[in-house]
């Protein structure tokens, strides 16, 4: 995916999308077109158009208006678990690339650890534990941000690491965690900013799947894999019933992923960028 | 590679085995975690084994009565205290041995003995002693008069097993039923076979398989592609409109003995005041509640009994629908300015939309409520053994129980000595017309006192294709009675 | 390569002690008792006493783990605390399902992927290449469970060509239990070949930059045979690795797609077996998916090492 072309391509797509659930979850704060939980059995099922853009849910709640509103759950969800794995994450791999010995192999070690595990198992566990709820969903995405960060970060610091600037700044007298916030951090930013933007849709989808197995936030928010759930057994009478959040999942999901890619193109053509 | 998959796919698709006449393939929802139903409360275990497999000494009618089963005949003593059963000749287990007056008093005795492991020992509690007369005569003497005696030895709980088999009863049961286990493919399916042995008469079904379809959306989409025979209690309701549209199926109605009630704590401030139990009660709104949750299968109940027993009262008079009342009574409780309480769902679909829609109508009246969704073994923990919640929605299933509001440790912590002094009378009465009369004074009170919301009876929904007879419509204990089915042509 | 053999043996029994224990202790903190669950609301304290003791549940933490592990070790997972049968029997079953859904997942994964990923590469910048991309971009963004439901919606319940869930078992034959087998490989497949599309396009184009495809295009190979001819071998290896650590995803990656079609897989049994908190069977099915990405990793490694001598010297 590389040309200065498609690079803007993808980047305004990516950006329009991006931007259009954004500002749905912020106006849902103060305004949704009808009370989110507002229920209004007699009239459930209504397929879209009319007074419901978007149809009515089995309670006769308006559609447009829980994906609004489930556009918040969803992003707040998947940009603090980005947080969380950046914010643990990048200072180990910092930490791993310098220091390269027992504590580079522990943390390496912990990482592949960490990837070994079955993400939904553990989150399945980790609910059992302590209850299912967006906060504790937040928890299990994030942390299994923080060994991509951390791998990432390591990787990238390592190479530059060998280059003569740090080696100025080493002469200079500079410590390792001087040297690491002031030079390593500013030249790998762009690599991390293009891996958020894959994590954050990936962590919207595991979102989706959490509140899909009923593991995410609960009644009444609203959110885009629990609307899928209460869908699963209507499908058959009421299809837009499983459309309407399906489509705000893949859109949103598109959307960061075409966002990724054109911040790559744009920043640097070259980055690698994991994806699992 | 794949072309061969799809090849290979499409050729199966034109190979539908047609269901042969005298074998039956109906799904129940869960799969029993083992097949013994002395030593688990999965109502899974009753629903393939009981009546099919196992027997107790009388059993459930299908419309509720107690009638004889492996006991032929009983004559109860003056005072009450001593039953003496008469079994029935000519009773083999599945393994050959017979069934006899040792077996029985083997299984009564495992069964309330202290390393006992049934789920319903209460069952048992009342028996001082099980002494064989001769092997085809048992009595057993009680420590008081139990007007429900006859009714706990029909439980599925109470089946007689025998000591021979005992060791691996959980994945190979031996009982004296009209059909014998035959295989378990775990996650699948249960077959049994016809006991060409049977005391009883022979059931006209060849062999019968259970199967197990957890999942709503798959229940309705086997059942349409005709991979199934019939389902007992359908898991979802919304469904029941395309069969019955569907001239290959017929669905049966039927009632069951799940009283479903928002369950209430009665000791946790603020619901020990009876005037907020009472707003909750106002506050609810039954019909949307069955519209919403049901799709309209279902019946308003005002208190906690079946509304199909004879000794039934309507008394959904005492809560209707209003809420300027509930406002009223929360102000006058001093809640005027709101109120938020938690509500906990276990994870059946009625418990789950029907949270979701009381939480609606709570907040209409002013009261807030915070969700959480939980699994069995969470809601056992939290709810019904810590009983640390405010509300939640249980369906209660146990036949005639309205005796665990009699119990202030029960998780509704509901302490009315008025209200355990009926219940203890009816324990020791045995006529009729009064025991009917003590069931409606209890009735009466759990009602007035508001003690859980009462919502409504569950009913029991049943699938099946049209050529298939005599599969219960009711449900007066949990149970997929195959005994009397067959196919009409 | 001895020296080198023997340090990635040991990290790889260390990583399966730590990762048994990581699993041991998580599982120590899940409230909820097995058998208050088993006996239900109507049990009294006493009986619930019988049965912790009749399962062994009253042992201290320390002795269990340790007969756990010692177990595993002879292949003796324990026995399942509700269904009472050998917790390897029932998983041996259960892989029964969840290895043929996940090789037939991988199958259509590597079969869309592959010429998708050379149609992509071969026509790079054109049209082709373009659709391909954008196709992958949206099959990147579909939840594999909302896609089985829309299969399940056209397929099973409009249509009826398969059915929406269960599975028959071998024994009725191996066109059945592939028939049921169908839609769920399809809904795992999607997201994962679209996945592998885009590893395999972007290593056939880093190939095509190398130079002796720049000669054997000199030579007058066209376009495509030089990718046939030499592209393709040499691009696969970090597509082989992809597949690798798929199909250990898809082994675990089933479990919502196997919840969505009611098949009776390991993902099913670790659902059921939490929510009956059947403990010994999580512990026993998380600890054997870990085990199968551990290894996957470690013979990822050993194949690196194998082709580049250079990456025995630093891992």
């Amino acid at each position: 995916m590389s040309g200065g072309r498609r690079a803007s391509w993808s980047f305004l797509t990516g950006a329009v999308l991006v931007s259009l659930f954004a500002i749905a979850a912020l106006v849902s704060v103060i305004w949704t077109p009808h009370d989110v939980s507002g229920m209004n059995i007699s009239a459930r099922m209504k397929a879209p158009g009319g007074d419901y853009l978007l149809g009515t849910d089995h309670f006769g709640r308006d559609m447009l208006s829980m994906i609004m509103a489930g556009a918040q759950t969803s992003l707040a969800v998947a940009i603090i678990a980005v947080g969380i794995g950046m914010a643990a994450g990048v200072p180990l791999g910092l930490a791993a690339a310098a220091n390269r010995g027992w504590l580079d192999e522990l943390i390496m070690r912990a990482n592949d650890l960490a990837f070994a595990f079955p993400a939904l198992v553990i989150a399945i566990l980790i609910t059992a534990v302590f209850g299912p709820s967006a906060v504790n969903a937040i928890i299990a995405i994030g942390i299994f941000n923080i060994p991509v960060f951390a791998r990432l970060t390591r990787g990238a610091a390592l190479s530059l690491w060998t280059r003569e600037f740090i080696l100025a700044a080493r002469v200079a007298g500079k410590g390792a965690v001087r040297i690491s916030a002031e030079h390593i951090l500013p030249n790998i930013a762009n690599l991390l900013i293009v891996q958020g933007t894959i994590q954050f849709s990936l962590g919207v989808l595991a979102e989706a799947g959490l509140s899909y197995v009923g593991l995410g936030a609960q009644p009444p928010t609203p959110s885009w894999g629990r609307m899928l759930a209460d869908s699963q057994t209507l499908v058959g009478l009421a299809p837009h019933l499983a459309l309407v959040p399906g489509m705000a999942i893949i859109l949103s999901v598109l959307g960061l992923n075409l966002l990724g890619d054109g911040l790559r193109d744009m920043l640097d053509p070259k980055l690698r960028v994991v994806r699992t | 590679m794949t072309r061969g998959f799809f090849a290979c796919s499409a050729v199966t698709l034109f190979f539908s085995v047609p269901a042969l006449a005298s074998k039956l393939t109906i799904a129940v929802q869960l799969e029993p975690p083992h097949l013994d139903p002395t030593s688990a409360a999965a109502g899974a275990i009753d629903d393939v084994t009981y009546a099919n497999i196992f027997e107790s000494l009388t059993r459930f009618a299908e419309d509720g009565t107690i009638v004889p089963s492996l006991a032929e005949s009983w004559d109860v003593s003056e005072d009450g205290l001593t039953y003496r059963f008469n079994l029935r000749e000519g009773v083999t287990f599945h393994d050959g041995t017979s069934m006899d007056a040792e077996d029985v008093k083997f299984s009564l005795d495992r069964a309330r003995g202290d390393d006992s492991t049934n789920a319903q020992k209460g069952l048992f509690a009342g028996i001082a002693a099980v002494n064989v007369i001769d092997p085809r005569t048992v009595e057993v003497t009680l420590s008081e008069t139990d007007g429900n005696f006859l009714f706990n030895m029909a439980w599925g709980d109470a089946a007689i097993v025998a000591p021979e088999s005992i060791d691996t009863i959980k994945t190979n049961p031996v009982g004296t039923g009209a059909f014998k286990f035959s295989e378990w493919v775990q996650g699948d399916r249960v077959e049994l076979v016809r006991n060409e042995d049977y005391w009883g008469e022979p059931a006209a079904l060849e062999a019968a398989t259970f199967r197990f379809i957890s999942d709503p959306t798959a229940a309705f989409s086997a059942m349409m592609a005709g991979d199934l025979d019939a389902f007992a209690a359908f898991p979802a309701p919304e469904n029941l409109i395309q069969f019955e549209a569907d001239e290959r199926y017929k669905v049966l109605i039927g009632s069951t003995e799940g009283e479903t009630v928002l369950s209430t704590n009665n000791k946790k401030p603020p619901l020990d005041d009876i005037r907020v139990r009472q707003a909750i009660a106002h506050a609810i709104n039954r019909q949307e509640i069955i519209d919403g949750a049901q799709f309209g299968y279902g019946t308003p109940i005002g208190t906690h009994f079946a509304p199909h027993n004879p000794a039934y009262l309507d008394l959904t008079g005492n809560s209707p629908h209003d809420p300027e009342k509930a406002r009223a009574l929360l102000a006058e409780a001093g809640h005027g300015d709101g109120l938020t309480l938690s509500l906990k769902l276990p994870p059946p679909s009625y418990a789950r939309r029907g949270g979701e829609i009381i939480a609606a109508q709570l907040r209409e009246v002013g009261i807030d409520t915070e969700i959480t969704n939980l699994e069995w073994a969470q809601w056992l923990e939290e709810v019904f053994r810590s009983k640390d919640y405010d509300l939640s929605i249980v369906a209660h299933t146990e036949p005639m129980d309205i005796g665990i509001y009699a119990n202030p440790d029960y998780y509704f912590q509901y302490d009315n000595p008025r209200l355990q002094e009926v219940m203890s009378t009816l324990r020791g009465t045995t006529d009729p017309d009064r025991r009917r009369d003590l069931l409606q004074q209890a009735q009466t009170i759990v009602s007035e006192d508001y003690v859980n919301g009462f919502l409504f009876q569950q009913p029991r929904l049943t699938v099946a294709k049209k050529g298939v007879q005599g599969l219960w419509a009711n449900a007066p204990t949990q149970a997929v009675d195959l005994t009397g089915v067959s196919w009409s042509d | 390569m001895l020296r080198f053999l023997a340090q990635r043996v040991g990290s790889l029994i260390g990583s399966l002690l730590v990762a048994s224990l990581v699993i041991f202790l998580v599982i120590e903190v899940v409230p909820g008792d097995p058998a208050a669950v088993m006996l239900g609301v109507n049990a009294r304290p006493d009986t619930i006493a019988a049965l912790r003791a009749e399962l062994g549940l009253d042992g201290s933490a320390v002795s269990r783990y340790l007969s756990w592990v010692a177990g595993m070790l002879q292949g003796d997972f324990g026995v399942s605390y509700t269904y009472r049968t050998p917790v390897a029997e029932m998983i041996a079953d259960r892989l029964w399902v969840s290895v043929p859904l996940a090789l037939y997942a991988l199958c259509l994964t590597v079969a869309i992927a592959i010429p998708a990923g050379l149609l992509a590469a071969s026509r790079r910048g054109r049209m082709g290449d373009y659709g391909v991309i954008g196709v992958t971009q949206i099959g990147i963004a579909v939840p594999n469970f909302w896609f089985a439901m829309i299969l399940i919606l056209i397929f099973a319940i409009n249509l009826r060509w398969f059915s929406a869930g269960g599975f028959p078992g071998w024994d009725e034959g191996i066109g059945a239990g592939l028939r049921a087998l169908t839609l769920p490989a399809i809904a795992l497949a999607l997201p994962q070949a679209a996945i592998l599309t885009r590893v395999m396009r972007s290593a056939l184009v880093d190939v095509l930059g190398e130079d002796f495809m720049r000669t054997a295009r000199a030579k007058g190979l066209s376009q495509s045979a030089a990718i046939w001819r030499h592209g393709l071998r040499n691009g696969l290896i970090p597509v082989l690795t992809i597949i690798g650590l798929q199909f250990a995803f898809l082994l675990a990656g089933g479990i919502i797609i196997e919840q969505v079609f009611a098949l009776p897989g390991l993902g099913r049994l670790i659902f059921q077996a939490i929510s009956q908190r059947d403990l010994i069977v999580v512990e026993s099915v998380v600890m054997l998916l870990v085990f199968a990405v551990i290894l996957t990793n470690f013979l990822v490694d050993l194949a690196y090492a194998v082709v580049d001598p250079r990456l025995r010297k630093h891992p």
